[in-house]
């Protein structure tokens, strides 16, 4: 089997012996046997870590949960600094996260959740922060400040927790190169190993912000704007 | 700086020590050789234990029982009972900083039972339990201000001696990304980085991280390790890829079967028993399997759901319809940096916390659901222990001149020849301790392992990196992790051949029955000398 990846500026192709095997043992295989000189990350092997995620022929996929195929071309994840080969610099993204205050505001005692309120975030709690939606995302493309799909599903899931005592603040601070940022294109869905959509908790937080009495800044500058009701989140 | 403390390693126990070290009033930063939330505690499913009695009757009482009875007489009773006694606020203190635990339907943090347990103890969150925690202790130090520096691996403890007291006084590292060495100084310092199963290679259900770095660092500068030989075995990993099957499943009813399709052993006994009658059908010519299909997809889906795509990804079969193929592999290291209820090591200044340190409250055996209880517990004892000791501390030792040695070191071992891969070398070095060091040992085959690391051990000038980048330079990253697994291989051998009994995870062929004289923790330094403590 034959793999290309990306390294600097050129292409690399890799003869390798292993087949029906996940990208990161082939990966493994290469910097094992062949080339040490390889850089890429990895941790669990179980898809929960988030270290390995890559793009392959385009696509953002974690290198452990993907097999890989004859003709492959493996590249770094986009929109971030690159350090070597295969492995990006995620500390921009990870502080996304203080930026947007993606924490539970208030440590409480004793809030009574039901099975029903867990379920509500019990997929986005789910998140690895493996990046591939910052590197899927074309608002992230263009504006370097926009919080970014990882961060935003991270303040949903404490906004939709009953024990956020103050949600209100949370949605102030998304307003911002927040939630009306995002063209609800899908791309960070798409992505999503853990099959979180960033953009169904935008929209989310984006109902949630009318409830506040905020308005979608692009129909505000229509003159005068049109505000339309809040639906319930949830 | 008065007042700083630096912890190692960004894992539950690490980010539980961070937290209580703010707390505590101590300026705290920690260093990670990833990024913190990639640690091996994600990867921790089953559940975290505490008496609540949410599902069924239960006492913290029942608790410490079940926990020294797994441990074989090898816990400390005050240890386990601080940890046991501590588990309802523990769980508490995670429900109020937001971690999503699975509910019972009368809105009570839902429980369910591990192996090993005489009630419904574990709390969980579906099967994602150290995933969800470590990422909501993230968010809590992100919210606390704490400083993070990723991407920098540990070297070695900087450590000052005088008066006969040998005092840790900083923390030297590589940084991955600029290749160049950092020295960090701080007279207070928290190890958590996680365990050293990885000397079982692929024959581990572990994070490739786990390579016990603190734990040889710790040794280098003074401290002493206790219990290394107590490898855990999970009776229930992939055949094919050892990833880790979740205890739970069993927990739910899960069978285990061999080739005939019989059931051989108790499912929920404690680990080194059900690795160890695998172990015995595996010799008998037979293949083990994980039987869930009677739970039903639906059952699956809602409790197992990690559990099924790893199956459906590793081994191409759907569990709801098809048995899982399993085998035992290297899970949990009981041993560590031998540690007192308040978390110093030996070392002055040097405190350690989570697998990498030994609070001797596993034993011979550890209990599922133990292990991020303990990171609670005393990962906030050792943030309190950490904080205080750097406010109290007058020790003021500039060391910067002390970059030059550390520097030339790393030159030393980038100069090596590089003429044996030690890639193959750590791969055989699994093999063998998988075969000779695993769930039954012999003094003979320990002896010849041992003949076999030393020799490993001898070549390492061979051995180096074909790399000579400075930048992202994984490969010397690998071959410094593989030193210290090396390292690491020596003293647990030397442990388990002088152990001459049977005890929980250490089971000798050629000595079956636990001995009295035996009932006492190894104690070893960084030379290999052991003594034996109660």
């Amino acid at each position: 089997m034959k793999i290309s990846i990306k390294r600097e500026d050129s292409y690399v192709e890799y003869d390798v012996l292993s087949s029906d095997v996940t990208l990161l043992e082939v990966l493994n295989e290469i910097k094992s046997k062949v080339d040490a000189t390889l850089a890429y990350s990895s941790g669990c092997r179980s898809s929960v870590c988030g270290s390995c995620a890559v793009r392959v022929n385009g696509k953002e996929v974690l290198a452990c949960s993907y097999k890989a195929e004859d003709g492959d071309i493996v590249e770094p994840l986009l929109n971030t600094p690159l350090e070597r080969d295969l492995v990006v610099n995620m500390d921009k993204a990870y502080s996304f996260n203080a930026k947007a205050k993606a924490w539970q505001s208030t440590i409480v005692q004793n809030v009574k959740l039901t099975d029903e309120d867990e379920k509500r975030n019990a997929l986005q709690s789910d998140c690895i922060m493996c990046g591939s939606c910052y590197s899927a995302c074309p608002v992230y493309a263009t504006n370097s400040d926009f919080l970014g799909p990882f961060s935003l599903t991270r303040v949903w899931r404490y906004v939709s927790d009953k024990r956020e005592q103050n949600p209100k603040d949370k949605i102030d601070n998304i307003q911002v190169n927040g939630v009306w940022d995002c063209t609800l294109c899908n791309a960070c869905t798409l992505v999503c190993p853990q099959d979180i959509s960033s953009k169904a908790d935008i929209e989310k937080l984006r109902a949630r912000s009318v409830m506040f009495g905020y308005n979608d800044p692009s129909f505000a500058s229509f003159g005068g704007g049109f505000g339309f009701d809040g639906t319930p989140s949830f | 700086m008065r007042d700083r403390v630096v912890v190692v390693g960004a894992g539950g126990a690490g980010l539980v020590a961070a937290l209580s070290a703010h707390e505590s009033g101590a300026k705290v930063s920690v260093i990670t050789k990833e990024y913190p939330t990639r640690s091996q505690t994600c990867m921790a499913q089953g559940g975290i234990n505490a008496a609540l009695s949410n599902v069924d009757e239960d006492s913290t009482e029942l608790h410490i029982q079940n926990t020294l009875k797994s441990a074989h007489s090898l816990a400390d009773e005050e240890a386990v009972k601080l940890l046991c006694n501590s588990a309802p606020d523990a769980i508490a203190w995670l429900d109020s900083i937001g971690v999503p635990f699975s509910r019972t339907e009368d809105g009570k943090i839902a429980q369910r039972k591990l192996g090993g347990a005489s009630a419904t103890r574990a709390c969980y969150a579906q099967d994602y339990t150290g995933l969800k925690i470590l990422h909501t202790l993230y968010d809590r130090c992100v919210a606390s201000g704490i400083e993070f520096l990723n991407e920098r691996y540990l070297l070695d403890f900087i450590t000052d001696e005088s008066a006969n007291k040998k005092s840790v006084c900083g923390v030297s590292v590589l940084n991955k990304r600029s290749g160049e060495v950092e020295l960090i100084q701080s007279c207070s310092v928290i190890v958590a980085t996680g365990g050293y199963s990885r000397v079982f290679h692929n024959y581990s259900t572990n994070s490739v991280s786990s390579s016990g770095d603190g734990i040889a660092a710790a040794l280098r500068a003074g401290a002493v390790a206790s219990d290394l030989e107590f490898i855990q075995f999970h009776p229930t990993a992939l055949k094919g890829s050892s990833i880790l099957i979740s205890e739970s499943a069993r927990g739910l009813g899960g069978y285990l079967l061999n080739t005939k399709g019989e059931r051989f052993v108790n499912e929920l006994a404690p680990r080194d028993e059900v690795s160890r009658a695998i172990h015995d059908e595996i010799l008998k010519g037979e293949n083990i399997f994980l039987d869930i299909r009677h739970l039903g997809s639906e059952l699956i889906e809602k409790e197992l759901p990690q559990e099924a795509k790893l199956a459906k990804l590793y081994e191409n079969i759907d569990p709801a319809l098809e048995l899982i193929p399993i085998k035992p592999v290297a899970h949990y290291t009981m041993g560590g940096i031998d540690v007192n209820n308040r978390s110093s090591t030996s070392v002055e200044g040097l405190f350690a916390v989570g697998e990498c340190a030994n609070h001797r409250v596993h034993g011979a055996n550890r209990l599922g659901g133990n292990s991020l209880l303990e990171l609670v517990v005393f990962g906030k004892i050792a943030g309190e222990s950490a904080a205080k000791f750097a406010k109290e501390s007058t020790l003021e030792i500039d060391i910067q001149e002390r970059i030059k040695i550390v520097q030339a070191n790393l030159q030393q071992i980038k100069s090596y020849t590089n003429e044996i891969n030690f890639y193959e070398k750590h791969s055989e070095l699994g093999e063998i301790f998988y075969k000779k060091v695993g769930i039954k040992r012999d003094k003979k085959s320990l002896l010849s392992t041992l003949d076999s690391v030393r020799e490993m051990k001898q070549n390492l000038k061979k051995m180096g990196v074909s790399d000579k980048e400075k930048k992202y330079n994984t490969n010397l990253i690998e071959f410094l992790e593989f030193k210290n697994m090396l390292f690491l291989s020596e003293l647990i051998l030397l442990s388990a051949i002088q152990r001459d009994e049977s005890r929980g995870a250490h089971f000798r062929v050629d000595a079956q029955e636990s001995v009295k004289a035996f009932e006492a923790h190894t104690i070893i330094d960084r030379d290999g000398v052991i003594s034996y403590e109660n």
